[in-house]
């Protein structure tokens, strides 16, 4: 087993009333505050939707540590945006940062309050394409295994002194891409066999079916009401 | 149960996998595939469940290759579990053949295979959080949830440590199906099977009591086969059980 691969990412208290919301009410609810946040640039509105994203991970108890190292990931965004001041002016840049940050905000949030595969079953039932939902599945499942393959295959170049000085040299590992290409290709064959073996009906299977109560309702309708009040006031 | 004649496979590249297999396996027998690399082990494998067709003849507890019910009966566990565990939990994996194939009492299937290789408590892991020992059998409890009559097994103790490869064979030792164990493994069949089979260049070159097989030194060097350094036979606890009495007669 390889470790450093054990958490799925949910964090704070699983058994919080945020977690056990249906995955399709956190889907809609947080990717909603996200395109109010990039509808507008009224400062008001992207308060408000800093309100009810900090409300959402207090509900998650969700630790404020958690959630900003995970939203660091938009930094490096941030500081492109940040060089182009010269050209574009500050204003630009106080257009785009709080969107950035309220959207990532947003994503940081839903992952940290729902399962990966639960997300996909949710995305399954909102009608996305069943086709980018299954790939997605599946990269979910074989990201770590590649990850591993590729580490082995980094060590082994490793083991026998590869270790470039100038770009030139670099032309081994294309072909560590090119190897690890055509193992997930075979693998990709090997696992559609497996797949058939099992009864295969070109449908994911599951086993739970997502229930949409009261209160996944009363949590969609206190984003919405008084997001999209301050969105239309402003 | 298993009944195949003149069985013969190429591959689109014009690589012979099976060149006229012969073989009988009886009800509730455990029967060893042995072989060399490319002896067509894993091509047997995929036409008893009709992944692969070949020519010759072929029938699987009653059922033809073409039957689409023959998925349901053969149950195969491929060498690589990371190959056969694709579902995002474990189990949602032990469930998605039962659910395919549109099974009663799914939930209850589920807990009985997991409880079966031991494995109930981790059916909420994901299978790359896994050990490659739990993995393994994880992909048999998705086989036997679907209550197959035919349980095939490619090289299930490829990449094992000692302990986990005798907790796989104690796991396999309970559960009671006609088994086809395709391996290399010499003193894993030794320890499973009371028959085996040894296959070379996709013919069945012979097939007898597995003692018998492994005590023929010249016949498995023949075959590039042999038992580890220091392997006693003699010392072997076989395969006791009325399967024995089956093995002899297919």
């Amino acid at each position: 087993m390889s470790g450093g691969h054990l958490h799925t990412g949910v964090a704070g208290d699983p058994h919080s009333p945020i977690h056990r919301l249906d995955p399709r009410a956190k889907l809609l609810g947080l990717t909603g505050i996200t395109l109010v946040a990039v509808s507008t640039s009224r400062p008001a509105v992207h308060g408000a939707c800093a309100l009810a994203l900090a409300a959402v991970a207090v509900a998650a108890r969700i630790p404020p540590r958690t959630l900003a190292s995970r939203a660091r990931i938009v930094i490096p965004a941030l500081l492109f945006v940040a060089l182009l001041i010269p050209l574009h002016g500050v204003t630009a840049f106080a257009t785009v940062a709080p969107k950035a940050l309220l959207g990532t905000s947003s994503a940081v949030l839903l992952s940290a309050t729902t399962g990966f595969p639960d997300i996909l079953h949710a995305l399954e039932r909102l009608h996305a394409p069943r086709l980018l939902v299954l790939i997605a599945a599946f990269m979910y499942r074989y990201l770590f295994t590649i990850v591993d393959e590729t580490t082995r295959m980094r060590a082994a170049l490793t083991a026998r002194g590869y270790a470039p000085r100038h770009a030139l040299q670099a032309q081994a590992l294309g072909r560590v891409a090119t190897a690890l290409f055509l193992r997930t290709y075979d693998r990709a064959e090997r696992v559609h066999l497996a797949m058939l073996a099992r009864g295969w009906r070109e449908q994911m299977p599951r086993l739970h079916a997502l229930a949409f109560r009261r209160a996944d309702a009363l949590f969609l309708a206190a984003l919405a009401a008084p997001l999209l009040a301050v969105r239309i006031a402003a | 149960m298993i009944r195949a004649r003149g069985l013969r496979y190429t591959y689109p590249n014009g690589i012979t996998g099976l060149d006229g297999v012969d073989l009988d396996v009886a009800h509730d027998e455990r029967v060893a595939v042995l072989g060399p690399n490319g002896a067509g082990k894993t091509t047997l494998m995929l036409h008893l469940n009709g992944l692969l067709r070949g020519t010759g003849s072929l029938e699987v507890a009653g059922l033809r290759p073409e039957d689409k019910a023959l998925r349901a009966r053969v149950g195969l566990i491929f060498q690589d579990p990371d190959d056969q565990l694709f579902m995002p939990t474990v189990r949602e994996d032990v469930a998605f053949g039962p659910l395919n194939l549109g099974l009663p009492d799914v939930e209850q299937r589920v807990a009985t295979a997991l409880e079966t290789v031991r494995m109930s408590e981790h059916a909420d892991r994901a299978p790359h959080q896994l050990s490659l020992g739990q993995r393994r059998r994880v992909a048999i409890a998705g086989v036997l949830a679907m209550d197959p009559s035919v349980l095939v097994l490619d090289e299930p103790s490829a990449n094992l440590d000692p302990r986990t490869r005798r907790e796989l064979i104690e796991t396999l030792d309970a559960i009671d199906r006609t088994l086809v164990v395709v391996t290399h493994d010499l003193p894993l069949a030794a320890a499973l099977c009371e028959r085996s089979v040894l296959l070379s260049a996709g013919r069945v070159v012979a097939d007898g009591p597995t003692r018998e097989i492994l005590d023929d030194e010249p016949l498995l060097a023949a075959h590039d086969l042999e038992l580890p350094a220091g392997f006693d036979l003699s010392r072997l606890a076989w395969p006791r059980c009325p399967r024995a009495a089956s093995a002899s007669a297919p």
